[in-house]
């Protein structure tokens, strides 16, 4: 692997293959990589820490671990890393492909379970397959950190309605004394099916090279 | 005269429907209608003089005695007949839906069409002269305004930004291309036209030319009366509909354009150069003038906090005046209209009453919805009221060249858009965007200004443009909904949206951003993230006042689906059962994480016999009443006497009072009769969560009597305090020996509340004293519960008019 951050050229074949970017996608992102990480084979949290346009993101944290989290590799480890090459940098970067236009139902499918499981990934922050109501307050009180004087009770409870939404929305009849322990990948998949994810998580990559852009940007 | 009215029942023409004959014998009497207009008002004295002469001579005999019974038809009659149109109007529409499966199969646009030209062809079988009902004035400047401000007020914004570029190139690629492509073509048809050569080749290409323009643009109330019905989905409507809006720049440019043109008869192309400037002048002028005024209504409505009656006032007035002050200029005055609308809607929803939000929804939906029946049946009337000049061959090249260009247009476009979308459009999609381009009265409008001058062919157009009209309304009005079953095109979702849709909608925005920023690529959700700081950090302190400024959105929602919530409890009747639609019993209980260890639930089975809780009950309902009674006042300046308007808070603490009333009723109905599952209802738990108090309950109230705490859907929000989480009512110890201390108890569980923002009517964000009740306090605390628990009556007593009582 360390060569292939030596000399990308020669394996971008390999990297569009299981990434699914094009050569010049991936030459850009390459790039941007390279900027990111200061021509280093790694980058590391802080250095996407440093982005000054992330500073304003409430969910920076999230985003940031994301990054490094292993389950975002399309393979089954699990565990975080401290710092990653450009392949693990690509392997996130795919989770907002958008869906080819050529796409069948089923490819569709799959690609919304890939997006859908990147979002679930970060909302489960301990990997054990469920999102807990604790875990889901976290996510809120993230969400609305942004705005200021918000109390943590306002996005508890906020966390609270989702969290009981979910529950009568999967599991309409408990008895009193169930416990619903969290939200289960099945019953993500159910809450969010009126968002098309396979849309709507998607940015544009850009195709053409924009490195001039770039260093102009650098060097200001 | 009543001759005349019964020859028309005799007639028979409208045996079917029999409002409409009720109408008719109304209409009898007020056939030379003519619908109030500045310029109108000499005609309507010329023939006022004629009918007096005729109907009512004999009745205005003067020389007599006192005349006990007089009658003055003419002073009423602009306002009578107006009045008997709209009522025409509402009665039709009322009547279609009467009529079982009709408005299934026909969409209501079609009848009601078919209602003009039945009013029309009666008003012409009378010998009476067909009032040019659908002048131009009383379009653009009664009718239309209503219709668009509806549309641009609930604009959905989001797909539609998301979508702008799209739509734009739809609106003003596609209507140019429209505009051309049948205008150049009709030309080239009129003029190698064969036998009829004679008037056709007399048509010139700049008159053909601006005949294409008036024809090609899609017309919003046609649209929407379509698509309304069809339910598409919000992708497909957001397009077309989008379009129709949007096109009416290029319209209006066009339109002036050619005019100007045709009447000077050379085209130079210095103005053709002008021509494109003054597009972009009417575009971005017309939206500058509305987002002004949006943001003049969005800043006063920031004051109307005294005088909340007048607060939807504003909005309809800034806006008419948005577009009025566009039209002065010949800047687009439906842009305007839609810029307006659409800027000032969220900051004027956040300063407004829930109350006047309500009304300004109502009132928009209301004047839309008469006004485009009324659009409707007058395009039907002025039908048979036109001079028609019937060509065939000009008629049918008009509407098959209308067809193939907006085929061509759809397909060819989003050839092109198609590469910059991230959502493609489909065969499918471009299949309805196509079809669904409807035109409309608008283009008749513009069709009857045309001066006769210039425009010697303006019968021939009309009657072109008429029947484009009805060609596209009838035809493809009438199949589009099978075709859309047929193909299965993606319908629209009803479900309403859920909180977490809310909060994964905002987290992928902020992810999204992120990721494009991590990419280093600074693309729209990178400037939308900007935008929304922007706003967030300017704009709404500026427009919004209070704390509701800096709210986040998400709060937003919340408290708005709280609210939706409470009124639907409200209205439901203050049961405890809400019209969910999914019957759960899941409450916050069931996803609190709480100890392994729980406590073993024993119900203890209370010994409350069935007449102490119907003595319960009673205390309860003539409380009701008397509160009802004594705090029904009315003002006519202030509507609302109480503070309870201003915040959401009073309809939650209704609905928790309610609440833990029902329950406790409720809980003594299972514990007597069968352990039934507790009744519950998660958005009564989530209410408790809302007022932010709930943390403040615990400890005292637990000592008090185990009151709040053993409500087995009492939800501690604390997982450290969660030692209690099931205990039992024990309605039968002697804390609780009968129903007043029952009720005092959770009276006291209220009265915290109440003391903040319940009757004293204090801001609720003070924070709270430690409650000491002693026992010189026990009177008045009984009083003002009393109070408390009526409260929550009238409003589920009286649905609607609850709200209105403190």
């Amino acid at each position: 692997m360390g060569a292939s951050q030596t000399r990308p050229e020669h394996n971008y074949d390999d990297l569009t293959d299981k990434s699914g970017f094009s050569q010049e996608q991936i030459k850009n992102l390459y790039q941007r990589f390279q900027q990111l990480s200061g021509n280093h084979e790694k980058i590391s949290r802080d250095d996407l820490d440093r982005i000054p346009a992330l500073n304003n993101n409430p969910i920076r944290k999230q985003i940031i671990t994301a990054f490094f989290d292993k389950r975002n590799q399309h393979q089954n480890d699990v565990g975080s890393l401290d710092e990653i090459g450009f392949e693990q940098f690509l392997m996130v970067m795919s989770h907002f492909r958008p869906v080819n236009s050529t796409a069948t139902e089923e490819e569709k499918v799959t690609v919304r379970k890939q997006k859908l499981r990147f979002l679930f990934n970060m909302h489960d922050t301990d990997n054990d397959g469920i999102i807990t109501l604790d875990e889901y307050r976290t996510v809120v009180e993230e969400l609305l950190s942004q705005s200021g004087a918000i109390e943590t009770e306002v996005a508890r409870s906020i966390a609270d309605a989702a969290m009981l939404e979910v529950a009568s929305t999967n599991v309409p009849h408990m008895a009193p004394d169930d416990f619903y322990e969290g939200i289960t990948f099945e019953h993500f998949e159910q809450i969010l099916k009126g968002i098309e994810m396979e849309s709507r998580m998607s940015i544009r990559f850009l195709d053409m090279n924009t490195a001039t852009m770039r260093c102009g940007k650098l060097s200001s | 005269m009543p001759s005349r009215t019964v020859s028309h029942g005799a007639s028979g023409r409208l045996r079917g429907l029999f409002l409409v004959m009720v109408l008719v014998f109304l209409e009898g009497s007020v056939f030379t209608v003519a619908v109030a207009s500045s310029d109108q008002h000499s005609p309507i004295t010329a023939h006022s003089g004629s009918h007096k002469a005729t109907d009512h001579g004999s009745h205005n005999n003067t020389g007599k005695a006192f005349p006990v019974l007089d009658l003055n038809y003419e002073n009423v009659r602009v306002p009578f007949e107006i009045s008997l149109w709209v009522l025409l109007a509402s009665l039709m529409k009322l009547g279609f839906h009467l009529v079982p499966h009709l408005s299934n199969i026909v969409p209501e646009s079609c009848l009601l069409i078919v209602v003009g030209l039945l009013v029309g062809g009666i008003i012409r079988g009378t010998g009476e002269t067909v009032p040019p009902v659908l002048d131009s004035k009383l379009f653009f400047y009664i009718l239309l305004p209503p219709i668009i401000l509806d549309a641009g007020y609930f604009l959905p914004i989001r797909p539609f930004m998301e979508n702008l570029g799209t739509i734009l190139i739809f609106a003003v690629v596609g209507t140019l291309w429209n505009a051309f492509f049948v205008g150049g073509l009709l030309y080239g048809v009129c003029q190698i036209g064969t036998e009829s050569s004679s008037i056709l080749s007399r048509i010139g290409l700049l008159q053909c030319l601006l005949f294409g323009s008036i024809i090609s643009a899609v017309d919003p109330v046609a649209v929407l009366a379509v698509f309304e019905e069809i339910h598409i989905n919000e992708l497909l409507h957001i397009l077309v509909f989008g379009e129709s809006l949007l096109n009416d720049a290029v319209t209006v440019v066009l339109y002036h354009l050619f005019e100007e043109f045709s009447g000077i008869g050379s085209v130079t192309l210095l103005k053709g150069f002008l021509g494109v400037i003054s597009f972009f002048v009417v575009a971005l002028g017309g939206v500058l003038v509305g987002v002004l005024y949006g943001i003049l209504a969005a800043f006063t409505s920031r004051f109307t906090s005294h005088t909340r009656v007048i607060e939807p006032l504003f909005v309809f007035l800034y806006s008419y005046m948005a577009y009025l002050s566009a039209e002065i200029f010949h800047l687009s005055g439906i842009m305007a209209l839609i810029a307006c609308g659409a800027v000032m809607r969220p900051y004027v929803e956040a300063n407004i009453s829930h109350k006047s939000h309500t009304t300004i929804k109502y009132f928009l939906k209301m004047w839309s919805s008469v006004s485009e029946t009324l659009i409707f049946i007058f395009l039907g009337v002025a039908t048979v009221a036109g001079p028609h000049d019937w060509n065939w061959t000009f008629v049918t090249v008009t509407v098959i060249l209308c067809l193939v260009a907006r085929v061509i247009g759809v397909v060819g476009l989003t050839f092109i858009i198609n590469k910059f979308r991230i959502v493609k459009l489909t065969t499918k999609d471009q299949f309805i965007i196509a079809y669904g381009g409807l035109r409309g009265a608008i283009a008749f409008s513009l069709g009857f200004l045309l001066n006769k001058e210039h425009f010697p062919e303006r019968e021939i157009f009309l009657t072109a443009i008429i029947t484009v009209i009805f060609f596209t309304v009838f035809v493809q009005g009438m199949t589009i909904k099978p075709l859309v079953e047929l193909l299965a095109v993606k319908k629209k979702q009803e479900a309403k949206r859920s909180i977490n849709e809310e909060i994964h909608t905002q987290f992928l925005d902020h992810l999204l951003t992120g990721i494009e920023d991590i990419c280093g690529h600074y693309g729209h959700h990178h400037w939308k993230d900007k935008l929304n700081r922007f706003n967030k950090k300017y704009v709404k302190k500026c427009l919004i006042a209070g704390e509701r400024s800096k709210e986040p959105q998400l709060i937003a929602f919340y408290h708005k689906m709280e609210m939706k919530q409470a009124i639907q409890l409200v209205e439901s009747g203050g049961g405890i059962k809400m019209p969910s639609a999914v019957p759960s019993t899941v409450s916050m209980q069931n996803i609190q994480p709480r100890p392994s260890t729980k406590p073993a639930p024993e119900r203890a089975i209370p010994q409350l016999s069935k007449n102490k809780e119907e003595e319960i009950r009673k205390i309860l309902r003539t409380n009701l009443q008397r509160t009802r009674q004594r705090l029904r006042s009315y003002n006519r300046h202030t509507l609302v006497a109480d503070p309870y308007e201003d915040g959401l808070s009073d309809l939650f603490l209704k609905k928790q009072k309610m609440f833990q009333i029902e329950k406790k009723l409720k809980e003594m109905n299972t514990y007597l009769t069968v352990p039934a599952p507790p009744p519950d209802s998660p958005t009564m738990c989530r209410a408790r969560l809302a007022s932010g108090k709930h943390t403040d309950f615990k400890p005292d109230q637990v000592q008090k009597g185990n009151k709040m705490c053993s409500d087995p859907q009492a939800y501690s929000i604390k997982p450290a305090s969660n030692k209690v989480p099931m205990i039992q009512v024990d309605l039968a110890s002697p804390q609780s020996p009968d129903s007043v201390n029952l009720l005092d108890e959770f009276g006291q569980a209220n009265q915290q509340e109440e003391e903040e923002q319940g009757l004293m009517m204090k801001p609720p964000s003070r924070p709270r004293e430690a409650k000491k009740p002693s026992e010189e306090d026990e009177a008045k605390d009984q009083q003002r519960l009393m109070r408390c628990l009526s409260d929550p009556g009238p409003s589920a007593d009286e649905d609607e008019d609850g709200a209105f009582l403190p």
